[in-house]
């Protein structure tokens, strides 16, 4: 059962292709890493996906657990996003002069209601709905180690902490799908790790369906279940880690040999 | 002494006229970093709904008040649906110029639906003085400070816990997160114009019974931009602060100096705080120019 269906994807910024008919499926409750060169265009799928890129061929078409078929490729980025679409962003994306938890709360956006009368009107049941959002947000926090941060303007962070802040909110929205544009980029051994540790949680813990980009293969390799190689807007492989390692296309493309080990 | 007392009311109570049309400015600035050139002419639009919902329609003042709020909300939300909409990702520059275009087709529309002339009004601010010791200060212009001061606490209280507030907020921080969190930019930059619309009709509302209702208003509007310079492009608190500060500097000079500079003093300290501090007293710290 697929989750997600890319088809027939085209990308293009005016003579460059960024994508070139690209095609991929993620499964329901998979682990999937996109990898491959810098300019392969792995963001730019991410992108599109979001909405926040808008492809001028293909679909993209996200099949929610209760059986809903969505067209991705005809909807603004704030109604993908209301249909369980969460992810991060490669350059961190925070709202920089909130604090963690302000930054977590709207990260619930999609699941509010009441508009600009609602907040003073009803008091009683929206105060019912705030305690509850904020059960969400606390059970993401406790999750993912947050709680000595969360009055903290995330301005002021840690680079690494800005990460994991991040991912929290892409949580916090309780989505089907998590997209993570390189989530352990600029980080140290120890930090990649615990990062790849969160993943691992929120994919098997929580059960959201996962697509990671990363440079890091031995990341990439320990955490994903398959595995989608990107090179020049095309899909130049997929399988298992253990396939794509030994795939001569790929060590070619992007992985590269062992000196020495001239085939 | 009580000259004094009398420019200072006076001073407050056009300064906080000021702030409502001032916030207005502040909220669409926050939401989508227009600088909207025709907040001016929002506070116009007031002044003149209010006299024909009150002394055309005939309605009682409370109603009238109401439908003149509504009217300006309606008036911004048509704006906001038909001219700047389809501009939402053109570069910021369209979206500013094309505000001055809508400051002259606000006016010639008052202009051609009202006339030129000036139309007496009856404020619904009860006329006449109460006696402060031996000082004799205007009803209306003291009760209009805690009416305007209730109204900009409102709308700030709005930004901070509601979710549209909040929601513009985020946009205003980063445009990219605020996408992926599933917040409509449309609705937010409707809400925002919709807000200083109805903010600055209360505000013409007030003019309309402090100055009377004539298109000179328009001019008053001017001087939401050495009040959004002083108080700072993006904080409400600025343009509370920043529009009480240029009233008294405006009656003061105009008490004690003459009425020559005081239309002057605005304009001078926009130019001076350009110099010494060009984000304001309470903006953020980032100079953009435009």
């Amino acid at each position: 059962m697929s989750i997600l269906e890319i088809r027939d994807l085209s990308l293009r910024f005016g003579g460059v292709t960024a994508l070139a008919g690209f095609t991929m499926e993620v499964r329901n409750g998979e682990l999937l890493a996109l990898i491959g060169p810098n300019g392969a265009g792995k963001t730019s799928v991410l992108n599109c996906i979001s909405g926040l890129y808008r492809a001028q061929e293909g679909t993209i078409t996200l099949m929610v657990p209760d059986g809903g078929r969505h067209s991705l490729h005809r909807l603004p980025p704030h109604r993908i996003a209301a249909l369980g679409v969460a992810r991060t962003f490669q350059n961190i994306e925070l709202f920089k002069h909130m604090t963690v938890l302000e930054n977590l709360m709207l990260g619930r956006h999609v699941h509010m209601k009441g508009g600009v009368l609602g907040g003073g009107l009803y008091v009683g049941r929206q105060r019912r709905r705030e305690i509850e959002h904020r059960r969400c947000v606390e059970e993401v926090i406790d999750f993912m180690n947050l709680e000595p941060l969360r009055s903290a303007e995330v301005g002021n962070l840690a680079y690494g902490n800005q990460r994991l802040v991040e991912m929290a909110r892409a949580l916090a929205l309780d989505p089907a799908i998590l997209l993570l544009d390189e989530p352990t980029a600029g980080m140290n051994a120890e930090e990649k790790e615990s990062m790849a540790r969160f993943i691992l949680d929120v994919h098997e813990e929580r059960g959201v369906t996962v697509v990671v980009i990363d440079h890091d293969i031995d990341v990439i390799m320990d955490i994903s279940d398959r595995v989608v190689v990107l090179d020049f807007g095309r899909k130049i492989a997929e399988g298992t880690p253990e396939e794509v390692r030994n795939d001569p296309v790929v060590i070619d493309a992007y992985l590269g040999r062992a000196r020495g080990d001239v085939a | 002494m009580d000259v004094f007392l009398q420019l200072t009311v006076s001073g407050l109570s056009t300064g906080m006229v000021y702030a409502l049309a001032a916030a207005g400015f502040v909220v669409i600035y926050k939401a989508s970093d227009v600088i909207n050139f025709a907040q001016g002419d929002l506070l116009l639009i007031g002044t003149y709904l209010v006299f024909f919902a009150v002394a055309q329609a005939g309605l009682p003042w409370s109603l009238g008040v109401l439908v003149t709020v509504l009217l300006a909300v309606a008036v911004a939300l048509a704006i906001e649906r038909l001219v700047l909409r389809p501009l939402i990702g053109e570069p910021i520059i369209s979206m500013i110029m094309v505000t001055i275009g809508l400051s002259s087709i606000l006016r010639a529309a008052v202009n051609a639906i009202w006339g030129p002339a000036p139309r007496s009004f009856e404020s619904f601010l009860p006329a006449g003085d109460v006696a402060l010791g031996p000082v004799m200060l205007s009803t209306g212009r003291l009760l209009s400070i805690p009416i305007a001061l209730a109204v900009l606490a409102a709308l700030w209280l709005f930004f901070r816990h509601t979710r549209d507030g909040i929601a513009m907020r985020a946009i205003a921080d980063d445009q990219q997160a605020a996408l992926s969190m599933g917040i409509s930019i449309p609705r937010v930059f409707g809400v925002a114009w919709g807000l200083a619309a109805a903010s600055a009709a209360i505000g013409g509302i007030m003019l309309a019974g402090i100055v009377g209702v004539s298109p000179n208003v328009a001019s008053i509007g001017l001087r939401v931009f050495p009040v959004v310079i002083l108080g700072g492009l993006d904080s409400i608190r600025g343009a509370v602060t920043g529009g009480a500060i240029i009233g008294l500097l405006e009656v003061y000079t105009g008490g004690y100096v003459g009425r020559g500079l005081s239309l002057v003093v605005p304009y001078v300290v926009l130019v001076l705080v350009l110099m010494v501090r060009p984000y304001g007293l309470f903006g953020k710290e980032i100079i953009e120019r435009v």
